[in-house]
């Protein structure tokens, strides 16, 4: 039955949990033919997982489907995979290109779609063997970049392009598609220069007038009030506001997007510090991390403070810890307790009683296929020559088992490691549970500084208060100045004394954790690049 | 108390429950096991002797053991499985023939040998390391290259190398190495003869005492390495190198020491293979040694990048007895000799499972 009235795109009560993780929760949300819709929202809003239902990926359905269901033009559709979404009139264009470089723009945007013409050949052997009609080729292609209005030679090989025009060309092919009629952008400004997003949000408009429908996402909350319709932030999985783009400015969406209860005591703990010494001092950090640049970083840290470290993803944040510990290539002057710190040496920065917990837990993190002894022991083995017993007068020495044993024990008691004992391998762990050895491996290092990168991330919420909880014991009773790297700002108020907001590969401003989450927020878009 | 935990834990718990003996033992060791068991107890009926049939099976398992040790270091590092044996065992081959040349007879000769072999050793396995730490990724590969080339390189060398001494050089010209050098009289048995206990007197039948004890001094040897501040930080470099990077090691330093360790023990190894098997042999042997000798760590359980001493031994074990027994048994079975089809299906059958599933280690 046609229903005329029915929406383009209307989703219903959409739930999703990855393995009892709840990421969406009851989402419902309309969209209209020639509407443009803003979707914002804090790095695990629940974003990309909705746009990934939307377009039918293989992993949502690997990680057991969602509930709820998704009607398009008032019927409702389950897509299997992204092809069926393809063939339903839905487009999305991802935040990394995939484009072939060293093809032309127009062979790029019919690719595999490619008008062909028959030969003598090809009526043999089959259409296998037609020809390309490049001359049809181009003129569609022009008149999918027509649509954007926009001027980009359909000629011109990728190699060539500067970002702006990749990004254009990437949603030409989209727009080439006959039967087009909702597109999905995922960051598409995020690469672009001001001129080139100002031309992408202009040609948002033409796809608008066009009659189709735009689902834009963007950390550039100006981009969204500048070109969208309806604007929906996501927070934790929920819709938290659903309203015309007119209604909104940026404070209020920011503060849609952070706060929680803006007026919570969250902060209450946080102390100030006004006499404490400036324990390290960084000084232009650059750092090459790739996704995470540091452009040029200044920053004091307070002895014994807890100083948190937040702001946007790919804004160079996690570049920080990273990069003065020596993972990624770095450059500039970090002094530690009065002493310079050489860069690009993890030995150098962990014998100076400095320690670091990565935020790739099992990349960088852990020996997946040890024991838990390991795991917590090595660094303090390597670095310090502890856990190692001496034997013929010190001629050799071996592990010391037991010590290694009986300090494994004490972090798994403290910090409530679920194990079937010391000698289980790192990887048959639960999340929270490595993330909890991964404290401990650096607890074990006795560090007077430490790094401690995305300490929650993936964890379930109990064990995100526990990690919390041991991370300020451990500077409360031993002193140690630690600084916690988090997307989330939340628990960086709750944890920390004051809060550096990096945006643009530089540090926006240090406020102190009581600040209100507005603040924040208008820091963390205040030189997003 | 996060329930989600608890439940990963029993589930994993249950896993290793439902497939205990072959997850424990490992799959391919299991099956070999079989045969092997199999091919002992059908040994009696086709009328082979089954005292001679053990006694060759410890006295090959004697001569192969410590090249199959020197898997370990590189496998420990994360250098992947050993291909580029042949130039530990052309260093050792250095070692032995230059010790036969300067004039060394006896026991003595074996252990000039393993100290002429040393320096090549060293250098070799250092330059094939630096090669490795630029490679990383593609090890297997590129070591299996470096093995082919340097035999080659040799064979000429082998010919061209001023050697002198009657014994080894070939007859008529009077100038280059033969393909078969006969060690008696040098260090022939050096080894074997210490304490050996006669099985069979009459065939020539003795119980290597004196090899499986160097062979246990150096496995000895590697598993207190392995113990140690650096052994420790070597293993973590093959189990996770962004984490031993992290905690300050050096990475590309530790698979260095270890591809010399390797090669070191390789040039070792290639002697007590000959001192027990009686003879030298220069030129292209080097190269049927590499297969056997990793897919004899792989059948023990060892995985590309976990190795153990017990790996060693099982793994020769059980890839010497198929050696030693197919012939037997099963060519007096269906009167047709195909000992050397079994081996090459299991040999490079092995290596390819264990290409094809970079699997966990088993104990």
């Amino acid at each position: 039955m046609e229903n005329n009235n029915a929406p383009l795109l209307e989703m219903r009560n959409i739930k999703k949990d990855f393995f009892g993780n709840q990421v969406l929760t009851d989402i419902n949300l309309t969209l209209r033919s020639g509407e443009v819709l803003g979707l914002v929202g804090e790095n695990g809003a629940g974003k990309s997982t909705l746009m990934k239902i939307l377009f039918g990926m293989d992993v949502i359905r690997e990680t057991g489907g969602y509930e709820g269901e998704v009607l398009i033009d008032g019927q409702v559709v389950k897509f299997s995979d992204p092809f069926d979404a393809l063939a339903a009139g839905i487009g999305m264009v991802h935040q990394e290109f995939s484009l072939i470089p060293g093809f032309t723009a127009a062979e790029n945007i019919l690719l595999n779609r490619e008008p062909t013409k028959k030969s003598i050949v090809s009526e043999v052997f089959g259409p296998r063997l037609n020809t390309l009609d490049y001359k049809e080729i181009a003129e569609r292609s022009a008149k999918a970049i027509d649509k954007m209005g926009v001027k980009i030679s359909g000629d011109m090989v990728i190699n060539d392009m500067p970002v702006g025009h990749k990004q254009f060309t990437e949603i030409a092919r989209e727009l080439s598609k006959e039967n087009l009629k909702l597109l999905i952008l995922d960051e598409p400004t995020a690469v672009l220069t001001e001129k080139e997003a100002e031309a992408l949000l202009q040609s948002i408009r033409n796809m608008a007038a066009h009659g189709i429908s735009v689902i834009f996402i963007t950390h550039r909350l100006q981009e969204i009030l500048s070109v969208c319709d309806k604007v929906v932030i996501m927070r934790d999985g929920y819709v938290v506001k659903e309203s015309p783009a007119k209604e909104l400015d940026v404070p209020e969406i920011t503060r849609w997007m952070v706060g929680r209860d803006v007026a919570s005591a969250a902060a209450a703990e946080a102390r100030e510090l006004p006499d404490a010494r400036a324990i390290m001092s960084i000084r232009k950090l650059w750092v090459d991390m790739p996704g995470e640049v540091v452009r040029d970083v200044d920053l004091d840290i307070k002895e014994g403070e807890i100083l948190g470290i937040g702001g946007l993803a790919g804004q160079g944040k996690l570049g920080i810890p990273n990069g003065i510990m020596g993972l990624y290539e770095a450059g500039g002057t970090v002094e530690f307790d009065g002493k310079p710190i050489p860069l690009n040496s993890p030995r150098e920065c962990l014998s100076a009683s400095l320690a670091f917990v990565s935020e790739d837990r099992r990349g960088v993190g852990l020996l997946l296929d040890e024991s838990l002894e390991w795991n917590v022991a090595f660094s303090a083995m390597q670095i310090q020559d502890k856990f190692l017993k001496k034997y013929l007068g010190g001629l050799f020495s071996w592990r010391d088992e037991r010590a290694i044993r009986a300090v494994t024990n004490k972090y798994i008691d403290e910090l409530q490691i679920k194990c079937t004992g010391s000698k289980q391998k790192a990887k048959e762990l639960s999340g929270g549970n490595q993330q909890k050895v991964c404290l401990a491996k650096a607890f074990a290092l006795e560090p007077r500084f430490l790094f401690v990168s995305e300490p929650t991330r993936g964890i379930d919420v109990g064990a995100k208060a526990l990690v919390l909880e041991a991370l300020k014991r451990f500077n409360r009773e031993y002193g140690v100045t630690v600084v916690v790297i988090s997307s989330e700002l939340e628990e960086l108020r709750q944890t920390c004394d004051r809060i550096a907001i990096v945006s643009g590969g530089k540090i926006a401003g240090i406020l102190p954790a009581s600040e209100s989450s507005e603040a924040f927020g208008a820091l963390m878009v205040s030189q997003v690049i | 108390m996060d329930r989600t935990d608890m439940e990963k834990t029993l589930e994993n718990r249950d896993l290793m429950a439902r497939f205990s003996f072959a997850a424990r033992f490992g799959l391919p060791r299991t099956i070999i096991a079989g045969f092997v068991l199999l091919l002992f107890i059908m040994a009696p009926f086709v009328g082979a002797d089954l005292t001679m049939q053990i006694g060759n099976v410890i006295n090959r398992f004697s001569w192969n053991a410590v090249l199959v040790l020197a898997m370990v270091p590189m496998i420990h590092s994360g250098c992947s499985l050993n291909f580029g044996i042949p130039l530990g065992i052309l260093a050792g081959l250095l070692g032995g023939t230059l010790s036969i040349q300067l004039g060394c007879t006896g026991v003595s000769s074996f252990f000039v040998a393993i100290l002429l072999a040393t320096p090549f050793a060293l250098l070799a396995g250092g330059g094939y390391g630096w090669l490795l730490n630029k490679i990383k990724g593609g090890e297997m590969m590129i070591a299996t290259y470096v093995g082919l080339s340097a035999i080659a390189f040799m064979c000429m060398m082998w010919l061209l190398l001023p050697y002198t001494e009657p014994t080894m050089v070939w007859g008529l010209s009077g100038e280059g190495l033969r393909t078969t050098i006969s060690l008696s009289g040098f260090y022939d048995k050096a080894l074997a003869n210490f304490l050996a206990i006669p099985i069979d007197p009459e065939n020539g039948l003795y119980f290597p005492t004196g090899t499986i004890l160097f062979f246990a001094l150096l496995a000895l040897g590697v598993w207190a390495f392995f113990r140690s501040k650096t052994g420790t930080a070597m293993t973590a470099v093959g189990s996770n190198p962004l984490f031993a990077k992290a905690a300050g090691i050096n990475v590309d330093r530790m698979r260095l020491l270890s591809v010399i360790m390797s090669t070191w023990l390789g040039a070792v190894g290639i002697l007590v293979y000959q001192q027990g098997f009686g003879f030298m042999q220069l030129y292209m042997a080097p190269n049927n040694m590499t297969l056997p000798t990793v897919s004899a760590i792989l059948i023990g359980g060892a995985a590309v990048n976990k190795a153990s001493i017990p790996n060693v031994i099982i793994g020769t074990i059980l890839y010497q007895s198929i050696v030693t027994l197919t012939p037997t048994v099963v060519t007096a079975m269906i009167h047709m000799d195909i000992s050397e089809v079994v081996r090459m299906i299991i040999s490079n059958g092995m290596i390819l499972y264990a290409l094809t599933r970079k699997m966990e280690g088993s104990r």
